[in-house]
């Protein structure tokens, strides 16, 4: 990874901006849709961000917490319903052609040319960023060899595994070298290999300068890929930080998991709720949250409870989620 | 791994212009595989012109065009060549665009990048356009060898049919913006199938009397047809004029409003 | 039917297969009967309108040479409605079996049950049955204002003779759509398969209009065999030794067609 490239990221400085080496600022940012019944949703209630130049950043949060929604607006094609947004120091309402040429955008469902074959997916999309035609073809080499598809060049994009496609779709958010990555749940789909082979990759983008923008469900990816994450819950942010700090702050330092016969758990919950700082009930196991894992497996036996599996290890980033946005029983 | 750092500062900006070459080149890079599909596409017109002007036209006598006696055949081959365009014109622009539009996202994908609706409405009918003036260049030396062709005025019966053919696009392909799914389609069956066969295509305007005439007078096809027929027929008058400009406004309107429907669909 | 396919003794029997599918088709049709009723109604309604009775206008009619109708409009509407059902059946038998196959995949969803392939055929052409004996019998309707028919029965069997026509192009189209990978086949099929059927197989004018060659190249369409074994029923001028050869004609494609749809559905789906 040679210096010049990074620098060439770092000096751009051809756009007003509002912070210095801000690429995102969101305050107040809301987003509601008009559902089929005329109702209006608010999917994204009031949210405040700020990613900064070459920083990777992660939105964790459940289902339908508004993630992809607010990723929309910043790549600059879902107009903001109220509040304030800049990406890379422009406004999306007024320059949306601009930034959108220094983006790179893999949705969370590939939005493939299923007329194209590999190759020509890659080469088609790189024109529309007015790439000058040998420009773009050098990179679909690269690209392909990037994703791994060099030998798919020819086939259609209907040929291709699921895994395939996705890892078609982020090289295809590479070809205009953007400034600013996003990606939807990018290893949604992919095999433990190609994940970490990604991963890797993402990781040598960011070196070079590359901002990076995720969402994930995985939390180790989150743990890994990100230097800041905030947890979205009901389109607010619930917590914000760096993985360690979030763990700190939201979690204790072990955790015991303790499993039992089929809907016994939240019984023992009751039982056991004076063993740690927290319970928490899953369908399938026990979470007890504690200082001394050990010592709380001791203490569960000595009152006669026979779990059927035990575990203990220290808290991640899994825990936090679980705390932020899932029903804890016992507090 | 040169290919991951950021460098954007060869995306240049896009005009108009070359966005619309871009979505151009797209499909033609589609098409390029499919060009036996595309060759017979020109066929259609032809077959109808066998058809209906010599199978059925041995059958009628001929007709009566501003005051000049013309075979039926040569009366209805122009009406093939304006209702060749407005077929094409409309399916292009209704099930082609609501597939892209509505099953595979193509257009997600294209606002993705620097390009803007009013590129992808433009892109569109421009392609739509190319592939119509072909057939329609076709048709035409298919007419001039049969001896069809009465007047050098046929050589603007092609622009003639690339404002039947922009005028039609730009028009479905607003009305497609409000397409929910594909039996919304049979609406459209409603609107063409009438105009297809009432547009004085088969036979003359005399045909009908009082307001149906005044009716089918107003409608946008048999302005396309009659144009088509002064100018192989070489009878060109006021009323061609009016033709031309009665398309020109369709388009535009039509145009205009499949920009707004865009924005309103797709940046959501 | 089941007799041809039928592989293996433990399958499921044909009609049982069928049967259970029947609510599956039954929600497609409550949904889209509207549209059905529009394209048999109203579209036949205004061809005849503008080429029977407004072109027809300017027709002189010889019944010698209009093949025993006497006027341009009992001429054209028998050889319209079988044209009607050919383009009904391949309209159902095209988009519908490629987008089960591969874009909704419908088919993959049904052939994981206990279902084979010749019962998810052979409800798919029950179906298709059903839209044409609804869009015919419809078409017949309408027209019997006009007074083309000349008997009582004859409306009966040519409607006989269209469903026959009809079902015959829906197992062959539906056997040439599971070998399909690409919808682009389909504009080929429109343009050089049915268009030309459509417009010179003695729907609107006599074959003979064709010349000897031509003439005689457009009566080896099937096509030509349901336009005209319509047509002899409606306008009561039977030849029964053609109308034997259309029907074993009409009859032999469409269980070519039968074995082929369900041969190629076999291959596309289960290898
Ligand atoms: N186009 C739309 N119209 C109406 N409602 C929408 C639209 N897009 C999203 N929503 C709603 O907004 C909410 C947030 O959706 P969003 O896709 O942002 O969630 P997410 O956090 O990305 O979830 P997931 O993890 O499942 O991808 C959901 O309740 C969804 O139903
Ligand atoms: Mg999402």
């Amino acid at each position: 990874m040679s210096d010049t490239l990074s620098e060439s990221a770092g000096q751009r400085d051809d756009a007003p901006a509002t912070a210095v080496d801000a690429m995102i600022v969101a305050r107040g940012l809301r987003k509601s849709f008009r559902q089929s019944s005329g109702a209006s949703f608010e999917a994204v209630r009031g949210i405040d961000l700020e990613v900064r130049k070459g920083e990777s950043f992660g939105f964790l949060g459940p289902n339908g917490a508004g993630k992809s929604s607010t990723m929309r607006m910043i790549a600059a094609v879902s107009p903001v319903t109220e509040g304030e947004l800049r990406i890379l120091g422009m406004d999306p309402a007024v320059d949306g052609p601009a930034i959108r040429g220094r983006l790179g955008v893999c949705p969370q469902e590939d939005n493939l040319d299923q007329e194209l074959n590999v190759f020509d997916n890659l080469y088609i999309y790189g024109r529309y960023f007015g790439l000058p035609k040998q420009v773009v073809r050098d990179r679909v080499g690269e690209l392909l060899e990037f994703a791994k598809l060099t030998e798919k060049a020819k086939s259609r994009v209907e040929e291709l595994s699921g895994g395939m496609k996705r890892r078609l779709t982020i090289a295809r958010s590479l070809v205009n070298r953007p400034d600013l990555l996003l990606l939807d749940e990018p290893t949604t789909g992919l095999d433990p290999q190609a994940r970490h082979l990604l991963w890797d990759q993402l990781f040598r983008l960011k070196q070079a300068g590359v901002t990076l923008v995720l969402t994930t469900h995985y939390m180790d990816e989150a743990e890994q890929l990100c230097d800041r994450l905030v947890v979205m819950d009901k389109g607010v942010i619930v917590a914000e930080g760096a993985p360690l700090e979030l763990i700190r702050a939201h979690s204790t330092r072990e955790v015991a998991e303790l499993r039992f016969g089929v809907g016994e758990h939240g019984d023992h919950a009751e039982a056991l709720a004076d063993l740690g700082e927290r319970v928490e009930v899953l369908p399938d196991r026990l979470l007890v949250y504690t200082d001394d894992g050990e010592e709380v497996l001791a203490k569960t036996h000595e009152r006669g409870l026979q779990p059927l599996a035990t575990l203990v290890r220290r808290s991640s980033l899994e825990d936090v989620f679980l705390r932020l946005t899932g029903r804890t029983l016992v507090d | 791994m040169t290919t991951l750092a950021s460098d954007t500062t060869q995306v240049q900006p896009l005009t108009a212009a070359a966005a619309t070459r871009l979505l151009v080149l797209r499909n033609y890079v589609v098409y390029r595989d499919a060009w036996k599909l595309f060759l017979t596409g020109f066929l259609e017109p032809v077959f109808y012109l066998f058809s209906i002007g010599i199978g059925v036209g041995a059958l009628v006598s001929g007709f009566e065009v501003g005051g000049k006696e013309v075979s039926y055949a040569a009366f209805v081959a122009p009406g093939m060549l304006a209702a060749s365009a407005f077929n094409g014109a409309l399916i292009d622009s209704t099930y082609n665009v609501f597939f892209k539009l509505k099953y595979v996202r193509l257009y997600d994908q294209m606002l993705a990048t620097p390009l803007t609706t009013g590129d992808i409405a433009r892109g569109e009918i421009a392609w739509g356009q190319l592939r119509g003036a072909s057939y329609a260049t076709m048709f035409l030396l298919v007419m001039l060898a049969m001896g069809l062709i009465d007047s050098w005025w046929a050589l603007l019966a092609l622009p003639a049919v690339l404002l039947i053919g922009f005028a039609f696009s730009a028009v479905c392909m607003a009305a497609t913006t409000w397409m929910r799914n594909f039996q919304d389609f049979d609406k459209i069956t409603l609107v063409q199938l009438p105009l297809f066969l009432f547009s004085a295509t088969f036979f003359p305007i005399d045909t009908y009397s009082g307001p149906v005439r005044w009716i089918v007078e107003c409608t946008p096809l048999y302005r396309g047809v009659v144009l088509c027929r002064e100018l192989t027929t070489g009878t060109v008058s006021v009323a061609s004029g009016v033709s031309v400009a009665y398309l020109l406004v369709m388009g535009v309107v039509g145009l205009l409003v499949v920009r707004r429907r865009l924005d309103a669909l797709l940046l959501t | 039917m089941a007799a041809l396919t039928l592989s293996a003794s433990r399958d499921l029997p044909f009609i049982e297969g069928v049967r259970r599918q029947v609510d599956y088709w039954a929600v497609l049709w409550a949904r889209t009967w509207r549209g059905v009723v529009v394209s048999s109604f109203l579209s036949p309604f205004l061809y005849v309108l503008a080429m029977g009775v407004l072109l027809g206008g300017f027709v002189d009619a010889d019944p010698d040479v209009m093949e025993g109708a006497t006027s341009y409009l009992a001429f054209v509407v028998p050889g319209l409605i079988a044209a009607h059902a050919m383009q009904t059946a391949v309209s159902e038998t095209t988009y519908p079996v490629m987008g089960m196959i591969k874009w909704q995949r419908i088919y993959e969803s049904m052939l994981a049950t206990p279902l084979g392939p010749r019962h998810v055929v052979g409800a798919h052409l029950m179906s298709v049955a059903l839209h044409l004996a609804a869009t015919c019998g419809l078409y017949a309707l309408v027209m019997a204002p006009f007074g083309i028919y000349e008997s009582w029965w004859g409306p009966f069997l040519a409607f006989g003779s269209q469903v026959l026509c009809g079902m015959t192009f829906a197992t062959l189209v539906y056997a040439f759509s599971t070998r399909l990978r690409s919808e682009e086949g389909f504009g080929v099929l429109f343009r050089l398969g049915v268009f030309p059927l459509f417009l010179f197989s003695g729907a609107f004018f006599p074959v003979s209009n064709l010349g000897d060659v031509g003439g005689s190249v457009a009566r080896l369409t099937p096509l030509w065999h349901g336009v005209n074994l319509s047509r002899m029923f409606a306008l009561d001028n039977v030849t029964w030794w053609l109308a034997g050869v259309n029907v074993v004609v009409l009859v032999a494609l469409m269980l070519l067609g039968w074995r082929l749809a369900v041969s190629g559905l076999t291959k596309r789906m289960l290898s």
